[in-house]
């Protein structure tokens, strides 16, 4: 495990090998290495500096806990925690100001840029950011490039009251920003889990706080999808013997039932890339089989599938939109198939050995197109398993316990799924280059998850 | 009445009798007597007869709760009739792991329903099939929709218009047996039957 974890590492700096080659341990050899040259096993180390203002000081807490979460940082503690302020100037430099802590007013971002960087460079940061109040009601984080003595990125927000709903988000979009500013890659802080429990649909953010409500009616509620503009999202309901599928507005929370269906059982909702249409399981008397509905104008039931004796679910777009992966249990029992988005050149997606490989499920098709997540029965439990599209060669990624419902953040790289490994099912998030993984809730019963897109900024005022 | 006079004179002959005898007579009730008597006895006459009308009242009283007992007995013989039939109705039939198909012994619990439904040609139905915790959530609706879906066609198969039935599925969404092993699982993988409409009074098959 601990060579796998390595050559993830080492792999992660070259930008035209996935992931899923990493059980091939030949690989290591032959990834090449561009830019920044990775130690093996080793993150590029940030220190995010103490502020002194306590309003900033929690937003600095919620960021600082973001570019740990991003796994793509060794987040470094100053020496005596945060408590202590570094300003012994090393010889030769420049005077240091600590970030910029304290100060205030315009000059607030000309005295960030003056740092100890040998010092923070000794502790083994490659990054410094500070935190630092701007003119006005406007924040500056301040992205150091330590190795190379120099601001990297500044960057200016203006940020909701601490109270406000929309604070965390703002903070968590900042998070963002720095990710973007020091490696140039998309982060996944300013995005949300929406997850089943107790039969209600809930939204929580990805750092584990901020749990919500979102389903309002009393009827049992199942299989959240997002958007892929992160504005609204879909789920099932059961009403009085038939599935429902409900589209809601992130913003205003306002829902309404998707036309035309209602009166059969519909089941697992999957938004078109272009939010156009609506593709869903349907289950009836003929089995269950695949249709998709025009969500824009509310019209045109298509039907994909024509089961009868087999069923057809659980439908996932390729997010160029031009292809579904979805379920079928055409050859017995359920196993992972894909076809064209008009429900044409249907065929086997997941290579398994007929009689041998277990039932495969829920699949996701991860947001750079380049692999497809789902869970397969393995000697009776349930374990993660990553597709890779081009090769189709299947990895599996847990080992622990039972592990189902996979759902990829926007980066691709990291992973929301529902574990027991704690003795209950509840949500957990894998990095999957690293292996790393952090309980997102540590709640029984949660499950379905469905991670969110990067989250525009009017969807702070999630009801 | 002939012995009445008879006795009342040799009553008079013994008192005679005595006053031979030397002893003072004992003085003789004026008319007094009978006259007492007589009002007394109409008086016995009247309870009696109010005592009859009483106990001929109270006749006709149990007589019409013992009718109405009969009613109601009779009323609550139906509904323990429909009480039975409804409970036959709601038997449960049970699948294996991952399966739809029904099994032997629950094609004779099928068959009583065939019945019930013949009797009761207007009643409608819904049968919703539910699975195990064991296989994935999403699927295990397709499944419980299989499981409710091969209910309805053996009873269809066995004559019953399908318009009567509907069929629906749970998944693992609504547990019978809470518990985490193989005979809560056994139990949970199963059908429900329950009335839609038609079932205020059923006929036994």
């Amino acid at each position: 495990m601990r060579r796998l974890l390595l050559g993830l590492a080492v792999l992660s700096a070259g930008p035209t090998v996935r992931p899923s080659d990493a059980q091939d341990t030949s690989a290591i050899d032959r990834g090449v290495r561009i830019g920044i040259v990775y130690r093996p096993g080793v993150r590029p180390g940030m220190v995010v500096l103490p502020v002194h203002a306590p309003a900033l000081d929690s937003g600095r807490v919620i960021l600082a806990r973001d570019l740990d979460y991003s796994d793509r940082f060794e987040l470094i503690t100053l020496p005596g925690g945060d408590s202590i302020r570094v300003t012994a100037a090393a010889p030769g430099a420049r005077p240091p100001a600590a970030g910029g802590a304290g100060r205030t007013g315009g000059g607030g971002a000309a005295a960030a840029t003056t740092l100890n960087y040998p010092l923070y460079q000794a502790l083994g940061a490659d990054f410094a950011v500070a935190v630092a109040a701007g003119s006005g009601d406007s924040t500056i984080v301040t992205v150091h490039d330590v190795a190379a003595g120099g601001v990297r990125r500044e960057l200016r927000a203006r940020l909701p009251a601490l109270k406000d709903p929309g604070f965390r988000l703002a903070i968590h979009q900042l998070a963002d920003r720095v990710l973007e500013a020091a490696l140039g890659v998309g982060g996944t802080a300013a995005t949300r889990v929406l997850f089943v429990m107790d039969g209600k649909v809930y939204s929580i953010d990805q750092d584990g706080a901020d749990q919500k409500l979102v389903s309002s009616s009393d009827h049992q509620a199942m299989s959240p999808a997002w958007a892929a503009d992160g504005r609204r999202f879909s789920y099932m309901e059961f009403w009085q013997g038939h599935g429902r599928l409900f589209l809601q507005e992130v913003a205003s929370g306002k829902r309404a039932p998707v036309a035309t269906t209602g009166q059969a059982l519909d089941f697992t909702p999957a938004f078109s890339p272009d939010g156009k249409t609506l593709a869903f399981s349907r289950a009836t008397e003929e089995g269950t089989d695949l249709y998709t509905v025009n969500i824009k104008d509310g019209c045109c039931l298509q039907r994909l599938t024509v089961g009868r004796f087999y069923d057809n679910l659980s439908p996932t777009y390729s997010p160029d939109g031009q292809r579904i992966a979805f379920v079928s249990t055409r050859a017995g029992l359920p196993q992972i198939y894909v076809m064209a988005a008009d429900g044409t050149d249907q065929q086997l997606f997941a290579p398994f050995d007929y009689g041998a490989t277990g039932s495969s499920n829920a699949p996701e098709w991860s947001p750079d197109g380049q692999t497809v997540a789902f869970h397969r029965d393995v000697g009776g439990t349930l374990q993660v398993f990553v597709l890779d599209v081009r090769t189709r060669a299947v990895r599996q990624l847990t080992s622990v316990g039972r592990n189902e419902d996979p759902t990829w953040a926007p980066d691709s790289r990291h992973m929301a799924f529902v574990s027991d490994r704690s003795g209950y099912r509840q949500l957990w998030i894998i990095d999957v280059e690293t292996g790393r993984i952090r309980p997102l809730l540590q709640k029984s019963g949660a499950r379905l998850p469905a991670w969110s897109p990067r989250l525009p900024e009017t969807a702070s005022s999630t009801p | 009445m002939k012995r009445l006079p008879l006795l009342l004179l040799s009553s008079l002959a013994v008192a005679a009798m005595a006053a031979c005898g030397g002893k003072k007579p004992e003085p003789v009730t004026p008319v007094a007597g009978p006259d007492a008597d007589s009002l007394a006895r109409a008086q016995r006459a009247h309870e009696d007869s109010m005592r009859a009308a009483q106990e001929e009242a109270d006749r006709r009283a149990r007589e019409e709760a013992e009718r109405q007992r009969r009613i109601a007995d009779s009323l609550a013989a139906i509904g323990k009739s429909t009480e039975a039939v409804r409970t036959l109705l709601a038997t449960l039939i049970h699948f294996d792991y991952d399966k739809a198909i029904i099994r032997g012994g629950d094609a004779a619990v099928l068959d009583t329903k065939v019945a019930i439904l013949q009797a009761n040609p207007g009643l409608r139905i819904r049968i919703s099939g539910h699975c195990d915790e064991r296989g994935s959530d999403e699927y295990n609706l397709a499944l419980g929709n299989r499981r409710a879906t091969a209910a309805k066609q053996y009873v269809v198969s066995h004559g019953i218009d399908g318009s009567r039935i509907e069929t629906v599925s749970y998944g693992e969404e609504r547990p019978l047996a809470s518990g985490h092993d193989e005979e809560a699982w056994a139990q949970n993988r199963r059908d429900e039957f329950e009335i839609l409409s038609g079932g205020e009074s059923l006929k036994q098959p």
